[in-house]
C-alpha cells in the first residue's frame, strides 16, 4: 500500500492505533539477539499456537471480521527489553498495564495465556525478584526505572518488524515536520542546537557536521550510517538496528533532508545477522509504502537507502575506512582532511554518523533543541546508551542521561557487582578506552568529564571487572585485539602494537623487567601521537589507562612472579594440602608430565619446575586437596 | 578446474548486484555464503566481469577476515572472544572445542568438513557470555562441557 500524501500517512496512524487500542492483550514477547539465544522465538511460536485456537479469541484486530463479543490479541516479537541476562522475556500487555515475566520458558506458556492473558492473574513465579521485592511492571523494576530512554524508547514496545506500528506510536510525524514545516535549515539548526554530539565514540556535534556538509558547493551527498558496532563488548548499536529500525531509518532521512542528500548507506557488522535482516525488511516495507524513494509524501524530497554488510574488519568503523569498504576497497583509513564533510564517500561530502545519533534525531526534530538540552549536562545533553556486561548483577542495555555516575549505573541499575564480590574497575570505551576504578565511582559520566581520567564514554560498553580479573592480562587482551585488527597502513600503528603486545606477553608469561614498564610507556605515547587514524591513536589507551591506575600490578608480575587475580598462568602454581590429601596418587597417575611424586596414603607433592598447570590434578583430586596459589 | 555450475551461480550474483567496482564485496559474500568459501578461481572471474583487475580483487579478499580460500565446515562455530566472554573465560571452551575436534591455532577444519572452528571479537550477546555462534545461531552461556555436547548433538544432525 502506497502512502503518498500527509493526510494518508495521518489517517493509516490513527486507523492502526485504534486497531492496537482494540486489542484486549498484546503479548510482547522479546526477541532480541540475546533473547532469541536463550529460546525466545521458540516461546513466540508456543504462544501464537496456544493464542490461534483458543475459543473466543482472534489473533490480531481486523476492523471488518469478528463479532463484538470476541477479544483480539496481539503476538508480538519485540526489540530488546533490556535484562538480556534474565531471558527469555515477556510482556503482557492490556491497555496501559504491562507484566514483565522473565526466564519464560515454553512449559510455561499455557499456564500465562490461561491464567495472565485470558485471565487478570499474575503468576508470581515468573516475575523479577530483587532483595526479596517482586516487581510487576517493567518501568518500576529498578533496572528499568532508573533509565531515561530516547533512542530505545520503543525498544521491548513494538513488533520490531512492523512499519505500521511504528508509525502508530508516533512514527515519522518528525519526517512530516520537517518536509511540510521546516526547510533544511531549519533540520540543520534544530540539530545543531540540540547539542547532540556523535555517540559513536568522538563525540564531535552532529549539527556542526551536518551544516559543514551543507555549506559544501558539491551537490551529491551521501548520509552514512555507521553501524559496524566493533568494540568487543558493546551491542547497542545492534540492539537500536535490531529493536527498532525504523527509528534509525527516519533519523537518517531527516539528516539526508536536511543536508539535501538523495542516498544513504548503512553499513552494518557482518556478526549481526539479526541486524540486517531486520533494516533489509524495513527498507523492504519502506519502499513499497513509498516512504523510501522518490517524491517521498507528495513532496520533492526523494531518497534511496541501501545496507552494506561489513566483512570482519574493525578498522571499518573508522569514517574513511569505512566509506573505502563501501567503494568496494580495502577497509584503510586515509590521511586528512580532506575530512568526509567534504570528500567521503565517492569523494562526495557525507554525513557520517552512527546508529544511536540518528536514532536520537527524530525526537530533536519534534521536541525541539531545548527539550533535548533538559536532558543530560550543558556540554554533553541527552542520553547514552550503555551496553553493561562483565561481573554483574544485572547485565543488559541501558540508556540513561549523560552525566549519570558511575555508581548510580553499577549499583543502582546494574544491582552491584556479581555475587557480592568487590568491585575492582570498570573498562569503559573497549579497545580505545580506559579503566574507571573506585574512586571515580562518583564522576559524572560525560564526553568531557571522562576524558580527564585517560578514559572515553566511547560507543558504550562498559565492562565491569572485580578482583579475578587481572589488569595486566586486560591490557594485554585489548592490545592483541587492536594488533590483529590493525590495517598496517601506518608504522606507529602496525610495528608500535606489535612491539607492544610482546612486552605485555612477556610480562603475563613472568619474563617481564622493569624497564619494560618505560618501554610500553614511550610506544605507547609514540602510537597516540602518531598513528595515522583514531583506533590507532587510541589503541594504547588500555595500556596507560592501567599503568596509571594498576601499576602496582605490572610490577608484582615482573618483581614477585605474582598474579594477584591468579590469571596469568605462568604465575599460578598448584600445591597440595596436606590437611586434606589422603594419598590416593590419583593426581600423579592424571599428571600428563609426572610432575607429582608421594607416596601411598603420604600427602603428595607437587614439583612446580616440571608442571605445566594443565589444572589435571585439581579436576581430578576426589577431596579437593588441590588449590592454586597466586 | 571448477564445475560450470559455480560460473552459473556467481553469473546470477553479479547481475543482482550490478557490474560494477563497488559491488565486488558484497558479491564474494554471496558466493562464500553460498560455498562456505571464495574459490579464487572464481574471484579471478569476478573480477573480469565486474571490471577490476584480479589483483585488485584479491587483495581486498585478503583483507576483510571474514574471507576465506579454504572450504570451510558444514557447521561453523564461533567462539565469542569479546571483553565480556573474555572476562567470563571463554578460552576453555575454544580449548575444549579444539581437543574434541582434534583442531589446533593452525588448523580450523575437521578432515571430514564437519565442522570449522574461529574466534570472533563480539556477538552481541554479552549479557549471556561467554557465547557461541553456530552458523547464524548463537548460544548463550557456554562451558566447556557444554560446548562438547553442542558438537556431539550436531554431528548427530549432520550425517
Amino acid at each position: 500500500m502506497k502512502i503518498e500524501t500527509r493526510e494518508a500517512l495521518q489517517a493509516l496512524r490513527a486507523a492502526k492505533r485504534a486497531e492496537i487500542d482494540a486489542c484486549a492483550c498484546r503479548i510482547l514477547v522479546c526477541s532480541g539477539t540475546g533473547c532469541i539465544a536463550t529460546g525466545s522465538n521458540k516461546i513466540y511460536e508456543q504462544f501464537l499456537e496456544i493464542a490461534k485456537d483458543a475459543p473466543g479469541v482472534t489473533l490480531e484486530f481486523k476492523p471488518c471480521g469478528g463479532g463484538h463479543d470476541e477479544s483480539y490479541m496481539g503476538v508480538k516479537k519485540t526489540g530488546c527489553q533490556g535484562i538480556c541476562e534474565l531471558g527469555p522475556l515477556v510482556r503482557i500487555q492490556k491497555g496501559n498495564k504491562v507484566i514483565q515475566y522473565i526466564k519464560v520458558q515454553p512449559d510455561d506458556c499455557e499456564e500465562i495465556f490461561q491464567r495472565s492473558v485470558l485471565g487478570d492473574e499474575v503468576l508470581e513465579h515468573l516475575l523479577y525478584q530483587q532483595k526479596g521485592k517482586t516487581y510487576e511492571a517493567p518501568d518500576e523494576i529498578p533496572f528499568i526505572a532508573k533509565q531515561t530512554r530516547i533512542a530505545l524508547a520503543n525498544c521491548g514496545k513494538l513488533d520490531a518488524e512492523s512499519l505500521e506500528e511504528y508509525i502508530a506510536a508516533d512514527g515519522f510525524t518528525a519526517l512530516e515536520k520537517a518536509l511540510f514545516e521546516m526547510t533544511p535549515e531549519d533540520v540543520v539548526d534544530v540539530v545543531d542546537q540540540s547539542g547532540l554530539r556523535g555517540r559513536g565514540g568522538g563525540g564531535f556535534p552532529a549539527g556542526r557536521k551536518w551544516k559543514q556538509v551543507a555549506r559544501q558547493p558539491e551537490k551529491t551527498r551521501y548520509v552514512v550510517c555507521n553501524g559496524d558496532e566493533g568494540d568487543p563488548g558493546a551491542f547497542m548499536d545492534g540492539s537500536v538496528m535490531e529493536g527498532d529500525p525504523y527509528r534509525l531509518i527516519e533519523g537518517m532521512m531527516l539528516g539526508a533532508y536536511a543536508v539535501t542528500s538523495q542516498e544513504g548507506y548503512i553499513y552494518v557488522r557482518a556478526e549481526y545477522p539479526m541486524s540486517v535482516a531486520r533494516l533489509t525488511h524495513a527498507i523492504h516495507e519502506l519502499e513499497e509504502a513509498g516512504l523510501l524513494g522518490d517524491n517521498i509524501l507528495g513532496t520533492d524530497f526523494s531518497f534511496h537507502l541501501h545496507i552494506n554488510r561489513g566483512a570482519g574488519a574493525f578498522v571499518c568503523g573508522e569514517g574513511s575506512a569505512l566509506t573505502a569498504s563501501i567503494e568496494g576497497n580495502r577497509g584503510m583509513p586515509r590521511v586528512k582532511p580532506p575530512r568526509t564533510v567534504e570528500k567521503g564517500l565517492w569523494e562526495k561530502p557525507t554525513v557520517l554518523n552512527n546508529v544511536e545519533t540518528f536514532a536520537n534525531v527524530p525526537r530533536i526534530v519534534l521536541d525541539g533543541a531545548e527539550w533535548y538540552r533538559s536532558i543530560g549536562t550543558a556540554g554533553s545533553p541527552g542520553t547514552k546508551t550503555f551496553s553493561l556486561t562483565g561481573s554483574i548483577e544485572n547485565t543488559g542495555l541501558i540508556e540513561v542521561p549523560m552525566g549519570t555516575t558511575l555508581r548510580e549505573i553499577i549499583f543502582d541499575i546494574g544491582g552491584g557487582v556479581k555475587n557480592g564480590e568487590k568491585f575492582k574497575a570498570v573498562q569503559i570505551g573497549g579497545p580505545s578506552g580506559g579503566c574507571l576504578t573506585e574512586e571515580h565511582l562518583d564522576v559524572p559520566l560525560d564526553f568531557d568529564s571522562v576524558k580527564r581520567f585517560g578514559a572515553i564514554v566511547g560507543s558504550g560498553g562498559l565492562v565491569v571487572m572485580d578482583e579475578h580479573t587481572c589488569m595486566v592480562e586486560v591490557a594485554r587482551f585489548f592490545m592483541s585485539f587492536t594488533q590483529r585488527e590493525s590495517c598496517g597502513k601506518c608504522v606507529p600503528c602496525r610495528e608500535g602494537t606489535k612491539r607492544m603486545l610482546e612486552i605485555l606477553e612477556k610480562i603475563v608469561a613472568g619474563k617481564g623487567e622493569l624497564e619494560d614498564l618505560d618501554r610500553l610507556e614511550e610506544l605507547a605515547e609514540m602510537v597516540k601521537n602518531m598513528a595515522l587514524c583514531g583506533l590507532g591513536k587510541s589503541a594504547p589507551l588500555p595500556v596507560l589507562s592501567t599503568l596509571k591506575t594498576f601499576r602496582d600490578e605490572y610490577v608484582e608480575h615482573i618483581v614477585d612472579h605474582k598474579c594477584r587475580a591468579k590469571v596469568c598462568e605462568a604465575m599460578r602454581r598448584y600445591v597440595i594440602n596436606p590437611a586434606f590429601c589422603k594419598g590416593c596418587s590419583k593426581c600423579a597417575k592424571n599428571c600428563p608430565v609426572g610432575a607429582i611424586t608421594g607416596k601411598i596414603k603420604q600427602c603428595y607433592h607437587i614439583n612446580n619446575d616440571l608442571c605445566i598447570k594443565c589444572g589435571a590434578c585439581r579436576e581430578n583430586c576426589a577431596f579437593d586437596a588441590i588449590y592454586v596459589e597466586a | 578446474m571448477l564445475d560450470q555450475s559455480y560460473y552459473r551461480k556467481a553469473d546470477e550474483i553479479i547481475e543482482h548486484y550490478g557490474r560494477k567496482a563497488s559491488s565486488l564485496i558484497p558479491i564474494m559474500q554471496d558466493i562464500q555464503g553460498e560455498y562456505r568459501y571464495l574459490p579464487g578461481e572464481l574471484l579471478t572471474y569476478v573480477a573480469g566481469e565486474i571490471g577490476i583487475k584480479e589483483a585488485k580483487a584479491f587483495s581486498v579478499a585478503t583483507f576483510y577476515e571474514n574471507f576465506s580460500f579454504e572450504a570451510k565446515g558444514k557447521y561453523i562455530i564461533k567462539v565469542c572472544d569479546g571483553t565480556a566472554c573474555h572476562v567470563k573465560k571463554s578460552a576453555p571452551i575454544l580449548e575444549a572445542l579444539h581437543k574434541t575436534l582434534g583442531l589446533s591455532k593452525k588448523k580450523h577444519t575437521t578432515d571430514d568438513m564437519m565442522f570449522t572452528v574461529e574466534t570472533v571479537s563480539c556477538l552481541g550477546a554479552c549479557g549471556l557470555a561467554p557465547t557461541v555462534m553456530v552458523n547464524e545461531d548463537v548460544y548463550p552461556r557456554m562451558t566447556p562441557e557444554s560446548v562438547v555436547a553442542l558438537v556431539e548433538k550436531l554431528r548427530g544432525e549432520g550425517k
